[in-house]
C-alpha cells in the first residue's frame, strides 16, 4: 500500500492528482486475476492455434476449414442459434410489452428465471422425458388427438432448439423487460395524448428508443445460442444434425488431445460469434441513439 | 389500465397470455416430471408411475456418492463466492470512485468474459490449467470458476457504491480513518445488502455452471452439475429414477440459494445487472 511513500510527497500528490492513489490500486488484484485467467489463456490459445502439430503456421485453419466434417459444424450451429434467438426476441417484445403494464411481475419473472438458473443440464435432463416418447407431452398430444403415435421430440434438431428455447426465452424476456421498462412511461403518454394509437405508438415511439436495446440483447442471446453445448449432447444428435462447433472443440481437446487444434476451432467459433455481433451492432448505427428518458433529462 | 379497450387490443392480449401459459405450464410439467419420476417405482406407458418409493435417493446417494460430490460442491462454491467478494469488492469500490487513465480498458476487460460465452474461453483456459497443474484439481475448478464471478460482483457492486454518499468517506478519513479502516467500519456495514445480494447470486451461478467445470474439473473435483451430466450422458447403465433423484437434489442444492437470493434482488437483475437500480 505504501510504495509511493519513499521518494517526496510531490509524486504522490501527482499520482493523486491523476486519480492513482491507494484507493485506485485495489482494483489490481482482480486486474491481475482477469489478466492470468481470461486474456493470458485467450492469446496463448491465439498463439496455440498457429502452432500445429504438422508445424506449419496455418496447418490448423487449413485442416478446418477443407474438412466437411469440422466446417459443416459453424453451418450446424448457425441453423441451430440465429432461429431460436430471433425466434426468442420476436417472442420476448409482446410479451414483455404486456408484462410492463402488469402491477404483480414477480411471480412471472420468477418462474422464468428457474430454467436459467437451473441450466442447460437440468432441462435437457428433464426434456428427456417429458418430451420423450413416453413423456406427459406426448400423452397429452396422443390424448387430444392430435396425434395417432408416439411423438419424441428428443434425440434430433427439434429437442436442441427446444432446450435453446426453454433455456433462452426467459433470458431474452427478461433483459427486454428491463430495456422496456426503463423507457419513460410519460413519452408514450404524451403520444397518446397527441392521437397515436397503439400501434403506431409502438412504431413511432418504442421501436426507435428500444432498437439499440434489442441490438444488445439479440447478440448476448445469440451468443449463449452458439456456445450450446451440453443439450446439444444429451437431446440432441451429436454424431450428425447437432455437432455443433463447440462438440468439436471439445473432442479436438479432451478426446484427440490436440489442444493446438482445439485452440484454433474455440478462436473460430469466438471469431464467428463476433462477426454476428459486429454486424448486428454496426447496423444498430442506423437506428437512433439518445435520451430514452423524459424530457427533462 | 385502457378503459376502453377494443376486439383486437383483448384478442392480441389473450393470444399473447396464452402463448405465455403454455410456454410456462410445459416448463413447470418439464420440472415435475423428473420430481414424480424420481418417486417412482415403475413407471411406462401409463400417466403415473404405479408406485411411489423414496429409495431412489437412498440409491443415488451411494451410486453416485453424492456426499462426496456435494462436499466438493459446497467447498468450490464458497471458496469462489469469499474470494470474487474479497476480489471484487474493492475492485469494485475504487471502479465507482476514481477517474483513472486506462479505466475504460479495464472496464472492457470485466466485461469481456461475461460477455463470451464460458465454452469459447474454457478451452484455451482449460489448457494452460493442465500445463500449470491446476487442471483435474479443486484449485482448478476454483479458479476457472472466478472468470465470470470477479467480473459479476465488479459490476452489481459499482452502484450500490456509487449510491452512497462520499461526505460519509469524507468524515471518516478527516477523523483519521485509513482506506483500510474505513473499509471495515464504515463501507462493509453500508454495502452489505449489496455485497450478500450478488454473492448469493454468484453462489447459485457457481453451482449451476457447468460449461467452466466440466472443462477443467477431474474425478475428485465434480461439482453436482457435472456428475449429473455425465449420469445422464451414461444413460442407462443406472436406474433412470436414480438420475432423476440426483437432478431433485441438485434442483434443490440450486433454489435454496436462488429463494433467497430473490428476497435481495429482482428476477430482472440476475440477467441484466444492476439496470433496475438506475432506475429509481
Amino acid at each position: 500500500m505504501s510504495a509511493t511513500a519513499g521518494p517526496a510527497p510531490t509524486l504522490r500528490l501527482r499520482l493523486a492528482a491523476r486519480g492513482l492513489d491507494t484507493v485506485t490500486l485495489l482494483v489490481l488484484p482482480a486486474a491481475l486475476v482477469i489478466l492470468a485467467l481470461f486474456l493470458y489463456p485467450f492469446l496463448y490459445g491465439l498463439w496455440l492455434s498457429f502452432r500445429p502439430k504438422d508445424g506449419s503456421l496455418l496447418g490448423n485453419y487449413g485442416r478446418f476449414f477443407s474438412d466437411p466434417f469440422l466446417y459443416d459444424t459453424i453451418w450446424t450451429t448457425m441453423r441451430l442459434a440465429v432461429p431460436v434467438t430471433v425466434l426468442n426476441l420476436l417472442l420476448a417484445l409482446p410479451v414483455a410489452f404486456r408484462v410492463r403494464l402488469m402491477r404483480r411481475q414477480r411471480l412471472l419473472t420468477t418462474i422464468l428465471i428457474l430454467p436459467i438458473t437451473l441450466g442447460t443440464v437440468l432441462v435437457a435432463e428433464g426434456m428427456l422425458f417429458y418430451f420423450g416418447a413416453q413423456g406427459w407431452f406426448s400423452r397429452t398430444v396422443m390424448t387430444l388427438g392430435l396425434s395417432s403415435g408416439p411423438v419424441k421430440l428428443t434425440n434430433s434438431y427439434t429437442g436442441v432448439f427446444l432446450s435453446l428455447l426453454i433455456t433462452g426465452f426467459p433470458f431474452t424476456f427478461l433483459l427486454t423487460l428491463s430495456y422496456v421498462t426503463g423507457i419513460d412511461s410519460s413519452l408514450e403518454q404524451a403520444a397518446a395524448t397527441l392521437g397515436a394509437g397503439p400501434r403506431s405508438r409502438f412504431r413511432h415511439i418504442f421501436l426507435p428508443l428500444l432498437l439499440p436495446g434489442l441490438a444488445i440483447t439479440f447478440c448476448l442471446s445469440f451468443v449463449q445460442a452458439y456456445s450450446v453445448f451440453p443439450s446439444a449432447v444429451l437431446v440432441g444428435e451429436p454424431a450428425r444434425i447437432t455437432r455443433v462447433i463447440s462438440i468439436a472443440a471439445y473432442q479436438a481437446a479432451f478426446e484427440e488431445y490436440d489442444y493446438s487444434m482445439a485452440s484454433a476451432i474455440a478462436m473460430i467459433m469466438g471469431f464467428t460469434q463476433l462477426a454476428v455481433v459486429v454486424a448486428v451492432l454496426a447496423s444498430r448505427q442506423l437506428a437512433y441513439r439518445g435520451p430514452a428518458g423524459g424530457g427533462k433529462g | 389500465m385502457h378503459s376502453n379497450p377494443s376486439l383486437s387490443t383483448r384478442l392480441w392480449a389473450t393470444a399473447l397470455w396464452v402463448a405465455v401459459g403454455f410456454f410456462v405450464l410445459n416448463l413447470l410439467a418439464l420440472i415435475g416430471s423428473v420430481v414424480v419420476s424420481s418417486f417412482g417405482t415403475r413407471w411406462l406407458g401409463t400417466w403415473l408411475p404405479a408406485g411411489f418409493t423414496t429409495r431412489w435417493y437412498a440409491a443415488a446417494w451411494q451410486e453416485f456418492q453424492l456426499d462426496d460430490v456435494l462436499l466438493v460442491t459446497f467447498q468450490v462454491a464458497f471458496s469462489v463466492v469469499i474470494l470474487s467478494g474479497l476480489l471484487g469488492v474493492p475492485a469494485a469500490y475504487a471502479m465507482a470512485r476514481r477517474e483513472f487513465p486506462g479505466k475504460r480498458a479495464l472496464m472492457l476487460l470485466f466485461l469481456l468474459p461475461l460477455l463470451v460465452p464460458p465454452i469459447t474461453y474454457g478451452i484455451p483456459m482449460a489448457t494452460v490449467l493442465y500445463q500449470t497443474g491446476l487442471g483435474g484439481t479443486m484449485a482448478g475448478v476454483i479458479l476457472a470458476n472466478l472468470v465470470p464471478t470477479v467480473p459479476f460482483v465488479i459490476l452489481v457492486m459499482i452502484p450500490f457504491v456509487e449510491q452512497i454518499d462520499p461526505r460519509i468517506e469524507d468524515a471518516a478519513r478527516v477523523f483519521g480513518a485509513g482506506t483500510f479502516r474505513l473499509f471495515v467500519h464504515v463501507l462493509t456495514p453500508l454495502l452489505l445488502p449489496g455485497v450478500l445480494a450478488a454473492l448469493l447470486l454468484v453462489l447459485v451461478r457457481t453451482i449451476a455452471m457447468f460449461e467452466l467445470t466440466f472443462l477443467t474439473a477431474g474425478p475428485t473435483s465434480q461439482t453436482l452439475v457435472v456428475a449429473l451430466y455425465y449420469s445422464v450422458f451414461a444413460a442407462g447403465v443406472r436406474a433412470v429414477q436414480a438420475v432423476d433423484a440426483m437432478a431433485v437434489i441438485y434442483m434443490l442444492a440450486t433454489l435454496v440459494w436462488l429463494v433467497i437470493a430473490l428476497r435481495f434482488v429482482s428476477p430482472t437483475q440476475i440477467v441484466s445487472r444492476a439496470k433496475q437500480q438506475n432506475a429509481h
